[in-house]
């Protein structure tokens, strides 16, 4: 019989992530970032910006949600598979996005 | 059930990446572990990769609507601005801050199971179900509002309000840009985009109300205060990702359009 133990179900070196608990003071911090965040986006909106009006809107409120993702969904505390497949999941979303509009502001081209 | 790791004792020679040391892994029987999963933290992972994997395939769902909103917004540009502006912001700000809330205390609720103190999970469960229910209700008072004012997309709907609007008594000008009537119509399209994104998310909401309900009938009764998380996290999960998409919907419907009235 052989010493040698083969760990194919990765048994012995897990690289799952283990369970991080995270705190509520930590979540009331995210909390009270997260209604700042609203505050700032509804005064934002008070000026007029001409085009960077939707930029700064879009800007704030993906700063949110990466909050969001990071903390009240642990993102930040998990494995690097989940942390891959997420990113991946908002990488193709993108893309997809990218490729539409550039076949719809080629088609029309000059009267956007 | 028997739960022992069965080692796979092979005779060949080991591959570089194998390693030759063996630390016997102490398994500890637990009723919620499945027995086709070999540690408790490979069945948790397993279960929020498939979770998040649903995630991804709700990002593109509401991804389409946000794509059409996109195109059309520049396509008709002067429609939707007037269209926009008749969404009430205090309304929209509320409910943004009402849906953080309701986050807010499911995260405290995924951690109350974690520490495996059920009072406080039932608690905050009911919270969130409670600040969901408002986030309703206040979507509610704007739809009728709408369709008061014949603002629904349809046979009946009403341009009047944008091709004539109102005058302001003081400057005696037109509160906002009157729109040619072609144009005007084109209002039925924000219309459409608002009730098809907004009515989507709300129905993610009352789905997710639904199952809240099963979940507090479940934690009342200690299910998810003995060290078995996974229902509850995986809840919260998908109780984000609709705060996720609200918190993209707010600024596009209630605020990128608004001007600052002169």
């Amino acid at each position: 019989m052989s010493e040698h133990i083969y760990d194919a179900a990765n048994i012995t070196n897990p690289e799952h992530g283990e369970h991080h608990i995270v705190s509520p003071a930590q979540y009331s911090f995210v909390f009270i970032t997260l209604l700042i965040g609203t505050a700032i986006t509804v005064l934002a909106a008070n000026f007029d910006m001409g085009v960077f009006n939707p930029i700064i809107a879009l800007a704030i409120a993906s700063t949110k949600a990466v909050i969001v993702i990071l903390f009240f969904m642990h993102v930040k505390y998990q494995s690097n598979l989940i942390k891959m497949t997420v990113g991946a999941g908002f990488f193709s979303f993108l893309v997809l996005i990218t490729m539409t509009l550039s076949d719809y502001i080629s088609r029309a081209w000059g009267l956007w | 059930m028997d739960n022992t790791i069965v080692s796979t004792i092979q005779s060949e020679p080991l591959m570089p990446h194998e390693t030759s040391e063996y630390e016997p892994y102490e398994h500890v029987y637990v009723p919620q572990h499945r027995h086709h999963f070999e540690t408790e933290d490979q069945q948790r992972e397993a279960g929020s990769f498939g979770m998040w994997l649903f995630l991804l395939t709700e990002i593109m769902f509401f991804g389409g609507m946000f794509f059409a909103y996109l195109l059309f917004r520049n396509w008709y540009y002067d429609a939707f601005v007037t269209a926009s502006n008749q969404l009430s912001v205090p309304l929209g700000a509320t409910n943004t801050a009402i849906l953080i809330s309701s986050g807010f205390f499911m995260a405290l609720g995924v951690w109350a199971a974690e520490v495996r103190k059920r009072g406080l999970l039932v608690l905050f469960l009911i919270l969130t179900t409670l600040f969901g229910l408002a986030f309703l209700g206040i979507k509610s008072v704007e739809y009728k509002e709408k369709w008061d004012k014949h603002h629904i997309p349809g046979a009946s709907f009403d341009v009047s309000e944008f091709v004539n609007p109102a005058i302001d008594a003081k400057t005696g000008k037109p509160t906002q840009k009157p729109l040619a009537p072609d144009a005007a119509q084109k209002t039925q399209l924000f219309f459409f985009l608002y009730f098809a994104m907004t009515g989507m998310h709300a129905l993610h909401m009352i789905i997710g109300i639904g199952v809240l309900f099963w979940l507090l009938w479940r934690a009342q009764r200690g299910e998810f205060s003995a060290g078995y998380v996974a229902p509850i996290e995986n809840f919260g999960l998908y109780w984000h990702f609709v705060d996720i998409v609200w918190l993209y919907l707010f600024p596009l419907l209630y605020l990128i359009n608004r001007h600052p009235l002169k």
